[in-house]
Formats: C-alpha cells, sequence, structure tokens
C-alpha cells in the first residue's frame, strides 16, 4: 500500500468508506480526530450524524438523525418504530380483558395509566361508568398517582445522569425503587401489572398496604427536598437547562404538545381539572406550572407535580383506611372477572375459597366463571374516546367494538409519540448537547411511542 | 328475517331519539367457536347475526352538539356533514372526505367550535363495508369550551385518498404517516407521507384486517397451540 489512510489503520471502529452520499464514518467516541484528519484538505462542513438508536443518552431506542456544522445543528429528524410490537393489532386478537395485558406494556414507566385508559374507555361502551365502586376509583388513583412519581423520577434521574448529575440519577433510582415496592406488594408486579381491569381492579388491597404507603410517604417527605437542594439552584444544572429546548404555548398547541412541555409555558392543562375521571374532582391538588418554556421549567413542573401527587397519594391512603372489605369489582356478574387470587406453598394461583365457591357451593357462580374465562363478555357495538392525563401527557384510547369479545380496534395516542414531534423544533440552531438535555425533557418512553 | 338480530344493541326503533340511534349494518357475524365446514357438529356454526355499529342519530342530539353542528353546517353548507352519530355520550361527525380540510378549518377557527387541540388520527379497516372499507378517525379537544369531538372520514379500499389535515393540524403529521403505516390511506397533501413504525421496505400496511397476526405454532408437552389468530376462539 503506497496511499496512507490515517483513518483505517488508526482506529478499527473509525474507519471510513465511501458511498454515493459521500463518505460515509462509523464513529464510537473519542475517535472524533480520525473523522476530522479523514475529511481531507477541504472538509465538507456539514456532517449528518446518526445518534441512536442504540446511544444511552436517547432514551431506549430512539433514532435522531442530526445534520451538523460544527457543533451546532441545523436540522433534526427522529427515527422511530425500532420498538414497534403490534400491541395494537395483537389486543385484536384476545379478549377484552385480556388487552389490560398489553396494553400495560407500552409506554412501561407509566403502566397504570396505559390500563386505566383503555379500562375507562371498555366501561364507557359497556355502560358501566356509574356503577365502578369506590374503592376500585381510589385504587386506580392511588396507584396512577404512586406511577407519577415513579414516572416523573426516572425522567429527571435520567434526565440528570445524561448531562453528567449522576447524584441524581442514583437518589432517583433509590426512592423509584421505593415506588415499585408498593406497586410489588399491591399488585404482585414491578412493572406489566395488567391490575386495572375493566369493571374495577383485580385484586384487594393486601394487608399491611396502607402502613407501607404511609411509611411511603414519610420517606419521601424527607427525601423528595432533595432534589430541589441538588438541582433547583445548582449553576451546572441551569447552565445546562435554562433556555435550552425552548417552546411555547402557540407552539405548544401546534404541535399538540401536552403535559409537563405545556404545563412549563405557564398553561395549567390538566385532564384531571378538566375532564376529571376515577373521582378526581374530589380530591385536593393544585396542577403546577413554570413560564419559562424551557428543559429547566420541565423539570421544575415534574418536581413539584411529585409533591401533588404525593398529596393525593395521602389522601388515597386516608380514604382506603375507612373501606375495608368494601368490593373492588363491578357487581355485574357477567362483567366482574370473579377469581380472586392467593399465594399458596406453590405461588401464587387461584385463592382457594374461590374455587370451594364455584365447585362447591355455587353453580352460578360456576358458570359466570367458565362463561367469562374461556369466552369473555360482549361488550356493545361502537367507538369511544377517553383520554387521561399521564405523567407525559394526554394519553388516549380510541376503542371500536363490533359486539364481540374481543375489540375490534384499539388505538392509542400516546403523548410520548405526539410529544417526540417536538423534537426538531426544540433543537434545531442548537448545540449538540442541548439535544440530550432537550429531548430528555420532553421525556419520550419508546415503547409507548412505537406501541 | 327473525333469525337476524341486531346483536348488543339498546333496544331501538329505527330513527329514534339522539340517545338510541338506528343501527348501521356493517358485517355479518357466522358461528359461535370460530370453527369452520364439517368440524363444527356443535350446531352454532349456523348462527348468523348482524354487526352493527350506532347509526345516524336524529334531531334533537341534546347537550352542546345541536348549536355545535348548526353552527358547523352554517359554515360549511349541506352536503359536508353525511351524518351526525351521537352514542356513548360522544358526537361523530361523519364527514366527506373532500370537504374535510374545510370542516377541519372551521372546527379550529370559529369561536363558538374552537377545537384548537388534535389528538391525532386513527385508522379503522371494516372490509365488508363496500366503498367505505377505510375510515380516518380525528380526536378533537377544544380547550375553550372543554368538549371533545369525533370526526370521521371514510373512503374506499380501491381509492385510498382523504385530504391531509396537517396544514390546520400540524399535530397531526406522525399521525397521519402511523395511519398510513399501518391501513394504506394516502393522506393527498402531507409533506412527507413516509412509514413510521414499520421498515421503509415494508409490504403491506399491518393493521388492515385481511393482514394475518402471524405466529407461530407452539408446542408443549405435546399439545399443539396454534397462534392466537388461527386459534379456535369465540367470535
Amino acid at each position: 500500500m503506497t496511499t496512507t489512510d490515517p483513518y483505517a489503520t488508526a482506529d478499527p471502529y473509525a474507519q471510513g468508506r465511501d458511498t454515493t452520499e459521500g463518505k460515509v464514518f462509523t464513529v464510537t467516541g473519542q475517535d472524533w480526530d480520525s473523522v476530522v484528519s479523514g475529511l481531507g484538505d477541504e472538509p465538507e462542513e456539514r456532517i449528518v450524524v446518526n445518534m441512536g438508536p442504540q446511544h444511552p443518552s436517547t432514551h431506549g431506542v430512539l433514532r435522531l438523525i442530526l445534520e451538523i456544522e460544527g457543533e451546532t445543528v441545523t436540522e433534526a429528524r427522529c427515527g422511530i418504530g425500532y420498538l414497534h410490537t403490534g400491541i395494537e393489532k395483537n389486543m385484536e386478537f384476545r379478549n377484552w380483558t385480556q388487552g389490560v395485558t398489553f396494553c400495560t406494556r407500552m409506554d412501561y414507566l407509566s403502566p397504570f395509566y396505559n390500563e386505566t385508559a383503555y379500562c375507562l374507555a371498555v366501561e364507557r361502551l359497556l355502560g358501566i361508568e356509574d356503577q365502578i365502586p369506590e374503592k376500585a376509583n381510589v385504587m386506580r388513583v392511588l396507584l396512577m398517582e404512586l406511577n407519577r412519581i415513579s414516572s416523573h423520577l426516572v425522567a429527571i434521574a435520567t434526565g440528570g445522569m445524561e448531562i453528567g448529575a449522576l447524584t441524581v440519577m442514583t437518589i432517583g433510582f433509590r426512592e423509584r425503587e421505593m415506588t415499585l415496592d408498593l406497586f410489588e406488594l399491591i399488585t404482585g408486579l414491578r412493572m406489566n401489572h395488567a391490575f386495572i381491569r375493566p369493571g374495577g381492579v383485580a385484586q384487594d388491597l393486601p394487608p399491611g398496604a396502607l402502613d407501607k404507603i404511609r411509611d411511603y410517604i414519610t420517606w419521601m417527605n424527607k427525601h423528595l427536598p432533595e432534589y430541589a437542594e441538588l438541582c433547583n439552584a445548582n449553576p451546572i444544572f441551569k447552565g445546562r437547562l435554562q433556555n435550552v429546548g425552548y417552546l411555547d404555548l402557540a407552539g405548544c398547541m401546534a404541535l399538540g404538545i401536552s403535559g409537563p412541555p405545556l404545563r412549563a409555558t405557564g398553561y395549567g392543562l390538566d385532564l384531571r381539572k378538566t375532564q376529571p375521571y376515577c373521582g378526581y374532582e374530589t380530591y385536593d391538588f393544585d396542577v403546577p406550572t413554570w413560564d419559562t418554556a424551557d428543559s429547566y421549567g420541565r423539570f421544575r413542573v415534574r418536581l413539584q407535580e411529585m409533591w401533588e401527587s404525593l398529596k393525593i397519594v395521602e389522601q388515597c391512603a386516608d380514604r382506603l383506611a375507612k373501606m375495608e372489605g368494601e368490593p373492588v369489582m363491578v357487581a355485574d356478574k357477567k362483567i366482574g372477572w370473579p377469581a380472586q387470587l392467593a399465594v399458596g406453598n406453590d405461588g401464587m394461583g387461584n385463592s382457594l375459597d374461590h374455587i370451594k365457591h364455584i365447585m362447591g357451593e355455587s353453580m352460578e357462580a360456576l358458570i359466570h366463571h367458565f362463561k367469562l374465562v374461556t369466552e369473555g363478555f360482549r361488550v356493545p357495538a361502537g367507538q369511544a374516546y377517553v383520554a387521561v392525563e399521564s405523567p407525559r401527557g394526554e394519553l388516549g384510547c380510541h376503542l371500536v367494538s363490533d359486539g364481540g369479545t374481543k375489540p375490534y380496534r384499539a388505538h392509542f395516542r400516546d403523548p410520548s409519540f405526539a410529544n417526540l414531534q417536538a423534537m426538531p423544533i426544540l433543537c434545531e440552531g442548537a448545540q449538540v448537547a442541548d439535544v440530550i438535555v432537550a429531548v430528555a425533557s420532553l421525556d419520550p418512553v419508546m415503547g409507548g411511542v412505537d406501541r | 328475517m327473525s333469525d337476524i338480530q341486531p346483536e348488543n344493541l339498546p333496544a331501538t326503533t329505527p330513527g329514534g331519539d339522539a340517545q338510541t340511534p338506528a343501527a348501521e349494518v356493517v358485517d355479518q357475524r357466522e358461528g359461535m367457536f370460530g370453527v369452520r365446514g364439517t368440524g363444527d357438529t356443535s350446531g352454532f356454526g349456523g348462527l348468523r347475526r348482524q354487526v352493527a355499529l350506532p347509526g345516524g342519530s336524529a334531531k334533537p342530539y341534546g347537550s352542546w352538539y345541536d348549536a355545535a353542528t348548526e353552527k358547523l353546517e352554517s359554515l360549511v353548507g349541506d352536503g359536508a356533514i353525511e351524518k351526525v352519530v351521537v352514542a356513548y355520550g360522544e358526537l361523530t361527525l361523519h364527514v366527506q372526505r373532500d370537504r374535510l380540510v374545510e370542516v377541519a378549518q372551521h372546527l379550529r377557527d370559529d369561536e363558538a367550535l374552537r377545537f384548537e387541540f388534535c389528538s391525532g388520527v386513527s385508522g379503522v379497516h371494516y372490509p365488508n363495508e363496500t366503498d367505505r372499507e377505510l375510515h380516518a378517525v380525528y380526536h378533537l379537544l377544544s380547550i375553550t369550551h372543554n368538549r371533545r369531538i369525533r370526526v370521521e372520514v371514510s373512503c374506499p379500499d380501491s381509492d385510498p385518498h382523504i385530504p391531509s389535515i396537517v396544514s390546520v393540524y400540524p399535530a397531526n403529521d406522525w399521525h397521519e404517516r402511523e395511519t398510513w403505516d399501518f391501513f394504506g390511506i394516502i393522506f393527498d397533501g402531507h409533506p412527507a407521507l413516509t412509514r413510521i413504525q414499520m421498515p421503509d421496505d415494508w409490504p403491506g400496511h399491518p393493521q388492515r384486517k385481511d393482514y394475518p397476526l402471524g405466529g407461530i405454532d407452539v408446542e408443549y408437552k405435546g399439545a399443539v397451540i396454534p397462534p392466537p389468530d388461527t386459534r379456535r376462539s369465540y367470535n
């Protein structure tokens, strides 16, 4: 070889090759020198960088296509679909109750919202919205608000980690772990719960859960201020977040942005207040807003929302304390899933009391159990759209029924999907490092984006 | 035909009041357990039931629906709104597809309507509704008046074109791409109608009813369980 090819020999991971589109480099970090020297004497300033889909700072399998000039991003686009699992299509082949098992896996950081949106839509079609037991509603609100805390903690923790604030990450996951412990205690699982069912919830609160919730509230009251102390006035944190990812109210409205990015523009739109569901109108809480419309504002909104959620959790705990033994599933035996689960010496299974009831005591109970488990219930034909305020914004569920035992069509308007459309407008003109902050401030969850 | 019963509908007289709309038959359900041919000895295989969605409602619709639809009708003239359906406490406007952009513009801009927020578009495929196989369903939210409305547009499978409303609601950009990807509805005027979830070279549109779910048999202790879309199940 007479010609020397500096980037071919210097680093096996940063080799260049010529394509019809121009020179292509595979860069894995710390080898920009080889790229720069590889550009030759007349370097083309415009570089197209593929960030992701396996990049640690892009929140799962999000692919960002950035056109950069020097350090400035001139154009930015999202490539999504890497986590598309066909959840909506799969739901068309399972019965209405099984649908919960699928939709809980969409936005895996806020599974209870997926479940609630879906169940509320099924309940609207069934015409049983008014018959949901009070205790089931309180438990739904409890789980959703705990979920909002755990989801915001991940948003803040990963967002912090991406800009180098590792302590924010470690303490964020510490508190999240406490929340997941509660989920595990109440539902049996840390995620993918399928706990909220059409007609109510799957199980009553286990013994001792209220004490654990009170311990949790005490713990959070002690530790939530740490985030504010670490971040709120931290000059590095503010320097990285302030005026980054700016999107004002008009931009949010045009792009259909909801949730914390919208509330960070100063407009407190929250479906829990404007179109309450599950009895949210009976709880005392505020909708925090911020007026800077930037990443810092979104952080502050999330931080404050965790306090509000904690207030609601406390109210739920007070109510649940007075509701011992009340039903958690709709009384209609043709809809309410009959089986209660219990932990035996070989793991979790049908409760022996329930088996005794259907096998030895009540023929009708056996018939209802058999019909619901094999066939499921039928839902009157028609369509419904129900939206709930998830940690990321408006999570809508559009359900179409043809009167059968399975959804004819289930579609979810996921807030991550809609909010991610704002990525180009947040990033273009900014520096590459700001892209990370801006995307983190939208808090997209790819499971929800791709479904 | 006394043996064909519209299933699971509220007892209704055709063209009744708004809350019990006349049914619109879109399909026929056959059998009971998904068994076809001679394998069915249950007798349920002969069952024929109509699949009927809530049909058009007659005035008055109740609530704020009358004022809103009248206002919209006065703005867009006759013929744009094919049908108004009030069911489950939700208002659905079936709109002529070539008038969609105009309707959306008025829904967004008129002070009495003011639906500022579009929650996207969702496709629905009704393979047996001749010349109306593909539906695009838009959900709009009026933050000013705190109302929701559903706009439904249909197009035949042979001519799957619906005008894009990205010019009115930029938020619909990705949603329309998704509906194109999954249902094959071409949104005319969309700035870049490309696939969004499936790979660019994917053949077919996966969420149409004629597109199989896919999957393989699962064997467990000698028993073979077919994939969900070929498994016997209640229909």
